[in-house]
């Protein structure tokens, strides 16, 4: 490091030999520079690397008693399926012509179908949503991501045990399960 | 004329109290971080933007990837807790240190027959063993996941007097069937609310 000579120079005149005297001071900023890049290390991987959970609730399996109508004008159904795509429809499966979508678009038929769900029956949209065999767990955590960034209120219903069969047979056209 | 002397001063500075304070520092980063164990079963968890943090207390991990289930019980007081009501379930006896080695053990996936040999292993051959190994059973036939879900709940329960969260950590590529029968394990001890554990992503605009 530069350090200057800052005792001003005059010594040969003493004339008498004078044993030199060892400078004792140690340069610590190489130190001090490794100490805080591992003191920035470990920082960093005790807060950032804590794991992040997403609660999901699903609907008790045994009481079948408790079943939810749900308003037609009011439903969205989601249906993942295989090659990282979704079907969507609104109200009943039955005279219903679903969407196949990707997921950087469902985002946007989801605010849609918000703003109109809301506007036309001034109700919360439900959306249920349906994860077929041929999805994969990160489209399920996808989905829910979206309707997260939606800020969709009412709980999502995950239904993975009643896929219709006329919902199956349009996944199946479509190419997605 | 005099020329006027510019006085020189010393650049350095003393770096003592910077050193010390660092270091200080550096040995509570490094104390309060705790060592986290590599985990068997390799599973690359997607992203998502959601922000709660996962609790590092009374928690059960679930670690599904390639087919295969992995569980992890945090907390070594819960681990030797539910390692005694494993044994007593499966009539196997576990000796003091193979309950001390299991309290320290991370994620596993053995079945329980082989469970005191895999304890007894070091690290190197655990992680051999666990990549050969099937995971956890988790058939209708022999289903020891539930059985292990079972008694560290109730250890949980009984230690801590609160209730244990599952978490799921599943690999991204995971098919969604696979996921599905270890959510109806759960669901069939009535743990109807899960949490995914996701990994941090950016905000969406």
């Amino acid at each position: 490091m530069a350090e200057l000579d800052t005792s001003g120079g005059g010594g040969k005149k003493g004339g008498k030999v004078r044993s030199k005297k060892a400078n004792t001071k140690v340069d610590l900023t190489a130190m001090v520079d490794l100490a805080f890049l591992l003191i920035t290390f470990f920082m960093l991987t005790t807060s950032l690397s804590k794991p992040i959970a997403m609660d999901i609730a699903k609907p008790d399996q045994e009481d079948n008693d408790v079943k939810n109508e749900l308003r037609a004008s009011q439903t969205m159904t989601i249906l993942l399926g295989k090659s990282n795509k979704v079907a969507w429809y609104m109200g009943e499966a039955k005279n219903a012509t679903p969407t196949v979508e990707s997921f950087a678009e469902v985002r946007k038929s989801i605010l849609k179908n918000k703003d109109e769900v809301s506007k036309t029956t001034g109700r919360q949209i439900v959306i249920v949503v349906k994860p077929t065999e041929g999805a994969t767990y990160k489209n399920f955590v996808d989905i829910m991501d979206e309707l997260n960034i939606a800020k969709i209120k009412t709980a999502p219903a995950i239904d993975d045990v009643n896929i219709l069969d006329n919902e199956k047979a349009f996944m199946k056209q479509a190419g997605i399960l | 004329m005099a020329r006027a002397k510019v006085q020189r001063k010393s650049t350095s500075i003393d770096m003592t109290a910077m050193c010390d304070v660092s270091f200080l520092l550096l040995t509570f980063f490094i104390l309060t971080a705790t060592a986290r164990q590599p985990d068997p079963l390799e599973v690359k968890i997607p992203s998502s933007t959601y922000k709660i943090k996962v609790p590092d207390l009374d928690m059960g991990i679930l670690s599904i990837g390639q087919g295969k289930v992995f569980y992890e019980i945090v907390g070594k007081d819960v681990k030797m807790a539910t390692l005694d009501k494993i044994g007593e379930q499966y009539k196997i006896q576990f000796t003091p240190e193979e309950r001390e080695r299991f309290g320290v053990l991370g994620s596993f996936g053995v079945p329980v027959s082989s469970l005191k040999k895999f304890i007894m292993m070091n690290g190197d051959e655990r992680t051999k063993f666990a990549k050969a190994n099937m995971g956890i059973p988790a058939d209708s036939t022999n289903n020891e996941l539930s059985e292990w879900l079972l008694q560290s709940r109730k250890a949980v329960a009984e230690l801590h007097q609160t209730s244990m969260r599952i978490s799921i950590k599943g690999d991204a590529e995971e098919e969604y069937p696979n996921v599905k029968k270890i959510v109806d394990i759960l669901q069939k001890q009535k743990i109807n609310k899960f949490s995914l554990i996701t990994s941090a992503e950016g905000d969406a605009k």
